[in-house]
């Protein structure tokens, strides 16, 4: 607190020379104008808004003038101060906002920088080829059905009218266990999930069912001795070769592109009469001039797998009355959609665990 | 099945133009698929034309071979005209032959290019053709030298030789077995080609009356050969050769030429269907006999195999015992050779049934075997043999003795009643009734239609399709006729489903679950051998030793089908280590098996359904089949880079990984240590939900890492998902929280290191009651500071009430309480 000025003659003290304080102010605003950053204008305000500020000493002096010259003094005074601050005010936010641009231009980051710290997980295509396949068939209201890959001979073959001396037995390499009179095989199709599900449901059955299978193949680029099918069954009353088609063509359709129908040719399975294999359009060359088309070397159809109308034979032995119903049933290979879908000409990539094959498909196809 | 298309048009008229495409395209849609059309002169390309041998001069070399340096007149077809000169090694011809030759620039099969080359002193060029070297069967043993009147020198011998002979390969089904033969299918171009006609049966033929001045024949066993038909041919040329068609036909079949006498038994049964025996006739010592063999018996087959024979086996014995297993392979000492004169011919049926167990049991594949397996027309065996007879006796000079043997009959076919709208109600399409009939007729059935409008047919199958027994088998018959293409494109209605299971939603989750923490998913064979299991360390006393043996297994080495799937995914991580994929996290998940050693899986009726116990006493005799999930992760867990130094993967990855996977399922594991291989002994933890122990996890023992080519500190765990997901938390409740304000304590407490950090905070969080909201370990000190064997857990403790703000001093004394009771579980003491 500064007590009563004594040192000035009150006549003579600045506040009433106007321009005296017209120079304070206009060198207290070149200061601010002349501050190139915030530092110095923090300078600034202290030497020309700060206690020892000649602007601020000339308002201490209003106080020892005479009453009738302090309205004026503080008057003049006053609006020199609010210029001053005002123009700090101005400075100081230009400054700042100055201050703020260069920051984010010195802040800048190498956005290309390398951001992957962590490994990148991913499923293997078949599994996701699996639960797409599921997904198509569940949409259409169908359900998911299981059953053991170590299952029993009567299942895997006689159920299905595969008979111990039927030839297509050897048709299909089986993988037998230990001691052969326990009758109990590596399942060599997911066929007999087909008798499960007839002997564990009752009609209308609508069911895939995606899953390992095994045969004595040697592993080679086309064989191996587990892979992978999708099995579909259908019971119900009135079932016809029609619906067989007419489901597999929109499978087909769903999986491998608009308009992609199918092709039935007879065949022979024990488990289904009439049999008959599958092909597919294949979905690259749509059978136009296919000639030079890799996917389906030149045929324009690719064998896609097996169906039928499910043999009353096998309908009876699972408990179902073929005089009230009939039904289709049908199988593919799982790999073989995948590597014809995905351009694969060696299965083996798909059993080997090299992590850069599954990683390229992340977690869905 | 492979047959020539000039050998099946012999025996039945296409409409003139028909292209073989066309032909075969037909068969494909009517149940004959295409395989491959071939002819042997495929892969011969450039001048291969009929030569005739001007002269040739035996000239002896230094080596001991004698060739022949030939001049051969080739006409224009060398551009000059001039005498080619060639030297040929074979000597079975002479001047004034036709021969093969083909001239340089020409390719023979195999890619072997025809060029002039100096060789013996002489500049030969081109080559003069053996069968073999043409493709045309195995005959090396000289050229071929074609008949005088073949052609002019300088033709093109291709049409001569039938190097152009198309020759179809078609997938047949067990259930066609009549069109393992030309017979069956000139019949399907017949059923299948537009305007095909006049089908001309090789079967259907005059033959001699049975007599019983045949060979005595003595069938004892008639349901096991129900037909056996006995000619004689005496007489025969040994020497004679088979004439080239014969030779062409059988190769172009797949058969390989032998000689006269088995040629022609080969080539009536590819005619015909039906497999033919030849004996040679004086080796055979008395009646011919059909029985099954006695225990103990030994035959020697053709192959030269010597088989101890089972009693369901079909043999055919002489007096000398036996002499052939009936239908599937003649035996050794009544073969017909070089030196055979007089051959008995044997056309028999036999049991089908029977063939296939008999070539299963002995591991005999023939084409014999193959047919008469499959079933064969019981009715041509007469016409077979009679078949046999003419060829030996136009080709081999032989004389067809007047004795006829024929024993037993043909069994009858029973007749199948089908309902004549069968195949429209199982097709889906319009098929009346008449038009069912007239394709049950056109592929040989006999059709009768009762007159009672019952609307059923009376059918009586051909006798060369034994695989029409049930109604719907011949509406197969019809529909495949009418055309599986015709078949209409119609959606079934199916009722709602419910969807995926709530397990198999899960089971997706989990693989995502991993996925999103960074674990590659793959897919290994379930096939183990012991030395895997030992590479695990796994002591002897294991249940996992407990595995399940394949009789037929891929690999000596992996007979098992395995109850870990850490040999495989270990297996993996090394061979990806191993490829440079040292960062690595995999996982499988798939099912594992444990023999339940419960006996066998019946074999149970098919004429009606199990009963419910039958069923669960199949299911009950099966191994276990957990799904396990087994994980590995090795290398950085974080990568180096600019952010900082690298994060090795330990321990606390493999256990983490699991406990993800667990929170996706809405569960919290609760870990103890343990011991148990491969893990390392010290850091393997025991996982359990509920207290029921789902897993283990934790670092890989050193010795494991080793053997499976890993490096030190990899990490693994292995889990019964299906266990897993049965502890899954379904329908949980919302939680609620309190929006008063958190109160944060701190705790160090000082312990004995063999003191679980679980424990620790067991013992906090009930010592802390109600109000404690969450607890975290968030240091462990080891040091001078606390002593040898002792070590320090810091926790953050924080307190809320779910009503209130907490008062002045609850949070500190239900901290003291907390604290109170770990001094009392742990042994634990406060740090200051």
């Amino acid at each position: 607190m500064s007590g009563p000025n004594t040192d000035y003659d009150p006549v003579e003290v600045t506040p009433l020379k106007a321009e005296q304080v017209d120079e304070m102010r206009e060198a207290a605003l070149a200061a601010i104008a002349a501050a190139g950053d915030l530092e110095s204008l923090k300078q600034v305000r202290i030497d020309h808004t700060g206690d020892r500020s000649p602007l601020a000493l000339a308002n201490r002096e209003i106080g020892a003038l005479p009453p009738q010259a302090r309205k004026d003094a503080g008057q003049r005074i006053g609006q020199a101060r609010g210029a001053v601050n005002q123009a700090l005010a101005a400075r100081q936010a230009v400054l700042e906002a100055e201050h703020e641009e260069r920051m984010l231009v010195e802040e800048a980051v190498d956005v290309t920088l390398p951001t992957t710290r962590g490994r990148r997980g991913g499923r293997h295509p078949i599994t996701l080829q699996s639960e797409l396949i599921a997904d198509l068939f569940v949409a259409m209201g169908y359900e998911v059905s299981e059953g053991p890959v170590v299952e029993a001979e009567w299942l895997n073959f006689d159920a299905l009218n595969l008979g111990p001396d039927h030839p297509a037995r050897s048709m299909q390499d089986t993988f037998w266990t230990e001691p052969a009179e326990d009758h109990v095989v590596l399942r060599t199709q997911t066929s007999p999930v087909q008798a499960r599900t007839m002997l564990t449901r009752k009609p209308p059955i609508y069911v895939v069912c995606p899953g390992r299978v095994f045969r004595t193949d040697e592993y080679d680029a086309t064989h191996s001795p587990m892979f992978h099918q999708v099995e579909g069954l259908v019971v119900d009353e009135g079932i016809t070769m029609a619906h067989l088609k007419g489901t597999l063509d929109h499978f087909a359709s769903q999986l491998f592109g608009d308009g992609i129908a199918t092709r039935f040719r007879p065949s022979y399975f024990p488990f289904t009469e009439p049999s008959a294999e599958v092909d597919v359009l294949c979905f690259v060359c749509r059978n136009v001039d296919p000639a030079s088309c890799r996917t389906c070397r030149g045929e324009g159809w690719i064998e896609w797998g097996g169906c039928g109308v499910v043999n009353p034979r096998v309908l009876v032995a699972c408990g179902v009355d073929p005089s009230v119903y009939s039904g289709f049933a049908f199988g593919m290979g799982i790999d073989r959609s995948f590597m014809f879908r995905h351009d694969l000409e060696d299965l083996r990539p798909l059993f080997e665990g090299d992590v850069r094959f599954s990683s390229a498909f992340g977690t869905e196809i | 099945m492979k047959a020539p298309l000039s050998w099946i048009l012999e025996h039945v008229d296409v409409p003139a133009g028909t292209t073989t495409e066309h032909l075969t395209d037909r068969l494909t849609l009517t149940g004959l698929k295409l395989e491959a059309v071939v002819s042997p002169g495929r892969d011969i390309t450039g001048p291969l034309v009929i030569g005739r041998v001007l002269t040739m001069e035996p000239e002896p070399q230094k080596n001991g071979k004698t060739i022949n340096w030939c001049t051969v007149d080739v006409g224009d077809a060398n551009g000059t005209g001039e005498p080619q000169g060639i030297v040929c090694g074979a000597h079975n011809f002479e001047p004034g032959d036709l021969v093969a030759t083909v001239l340089p620039g020409g390719v023979l099969p195999g890619g072997f290019e025809i060029g002039a080359r100096k060789t013996y002193g002489h500049l030969s060029a081109g080559m003069i053709c053996s069968a073999r070297e043409l493709g045309l069967g195995d005959d090396h043993d000289g050229i071929i030298v074609l008949p005088p009147d073949a052609g002019q020198p300088g033709d093109d011998v291709r049409p001569v030789l039938g190097l152009d002979e198309e020759t179809i390969e078609l997938e047949i089904n067990p259930d066609r077995a009549y069109a393992l033969s030309i017979r069956g299918i000139a019949r399907e171009v017949l059923v299948s080609v537009d305007g095909a006609s006049d089908f001309r049966d090789p079967a259907d033929r005059q033959t001699p009356a049975a007599n019983d001045q045949g060979h005595p024949v003595v069938v004892e066993d008639a349901e096991g050969c129900p037909v056996f038909v006995a000619r004689t041919v005496t007489g025969f040329d040994p020497t004679a050769r088979t004439p080239d068609h014969i030779v062409q036909r059988i190769t172009a079949s797949g058969m390989r030429p032998i000689s006269l006498a088995v040629d022609v038994t080969n080539y009536v049964m590819l005619e015909t269907g039906r497999p033919i025996h030849g004996y040679d006739a004086d080796k055979v010592q008395g009646p011919l006999v059909v029985r099954r063999a006695r225990d103990g018996e030994r035959l020697t087959t053709l192959d030269g195999t010597e088989r101890n024979l089972d009693p369901a086996d079909l043999v055919v014995a002489d007096d000398s015992g036996i002499i052939g297993l009936g239908g599937v392979m003649g035996g050794e000492t009544t073969e017909m050779s070089g030196t055979t004169t007089s051959i008995l011919v044997e056309a028999a049926h036999w049991d089908a049934v029977s063939m296939y167990r008999t070539g299963r049991r002995h591991k005999i594949t023939s084409e014999a075997g193959r047919r008469n397996e499959r079933g064969v027309d019981p009715t041509i065996c007469e016409a077979a043999a009679d078949r046999v007879v003419e060829l030996l006796v136009e080709h081999g000079g032989g004389r067809a003795e007047p004795g006829v043997t024929v024993v037993g009959a043909p069994p009858a076919t029973p007749v199948v009643e089908v309902p004549g709208d069968l195949a429209a109600r199982v097709s889906g399409m319009d098929i009346s009734e008449e038009r069912s009939i007239e394709c049950l007729r056109a592929v040989g059935c006999e059709v009768s239609v009762d007159g009672s409008g019952s609307g059923t047919l009376s059918v009586t199958p051909p006798p060369w399709r034994p695989d029409l027994t049930d109604a719907q088998d011949f509406s197969e018959e019809v529909i495949r006729l009418v055309g599986y293409d015709k078949v209409p494109s119609v959606l079934p209605t199916p009722p709602s489903g419910r969807g995926l299971t709530r397990p198999q939603q899960l089971r997706r989750r989990i693989g995502r679950t991993l996925a999103g923490d960074g674990f590659v998913e793959v897919v290994s064979f379930p096939f183990v051998g012991t030395s895997d299991l030992d590479d695990l360390g796994l002591p002897e006393d294991d249940p996992r030793r407990d595995l399940l043996r394949l009789s037929n297994p891929l690999s000596a080495e992996a007979p098992f089908m395995t109850t870990t799937l850490l040999p495989g995914v270990l297996r993996t991580a090394g061979k990806n280590v191993g490829h440079g994929n040292t960062d690595l996290a995999i996982f499988e998940t798939g099912t594992v098996t444990f023999p339940r050693h419960a006996g066998p899986a019946a074999i149970l009726p098919v004429d009606r359904r199990p009963t419910d116990e039958e069923f669960a006493a199949l299911d009950a005799a099966l191994p276990a089949q957990p799904l396990h999930l087994a994980l590995v992760a090795a290398g950085d867990a974080v990568a180096g880079g600019w952010w900082g130094a690298p994060r090795p993967v330990g321990w606390a990855d493999a256990v983490e990984a699991v406990r993800s996977v667990a929170a996706s399922l809405g569960l919290e594991l609760t870990v103890t240590s343990a011991e148990l291989a491969p893990w390392h002994p010290g850091r393997c933890a025991e996982l359990s939900v509920d207290g029921e122990v789902v897993g283990h996890a934790g670092e890989v023992h050193p010795t494991v890492c080793q053997a499976f080519g890993l490096p030190k500190r990899t990490v693994a765990a292995e889990v019964d998902l299906d266990l897993l997901i049965a502890h899954a938390v379904h329908l949980r409740p919302a939680p609620t929280f309190s929006s008063y304000p958190v109160a944060k304590e701190d705790v160090a407490l000082v312990v004995d290191t063999s003191v679980p950090a679980a424990d620790v905070e067991s013992a906090l969080r009930e010592g802390a009651g109600e109000l404690l909201e969450s607890i975290r370990l968030f240091d462990v000190y080891t040091g001078d500071q606390v002593g040898e064997g002792r070590k320090s857990l810091a926790y953050a403790l924080r307190f809320r009430a779910p009503d209130r703000t907490l008062k002045e001093g609850e949070a500190a004394a239900a901290r003291d309480a907390a604290v109170a009771v770990a001094v009392e579980r742990t042994g634990a003491v406060q740090r200051a």
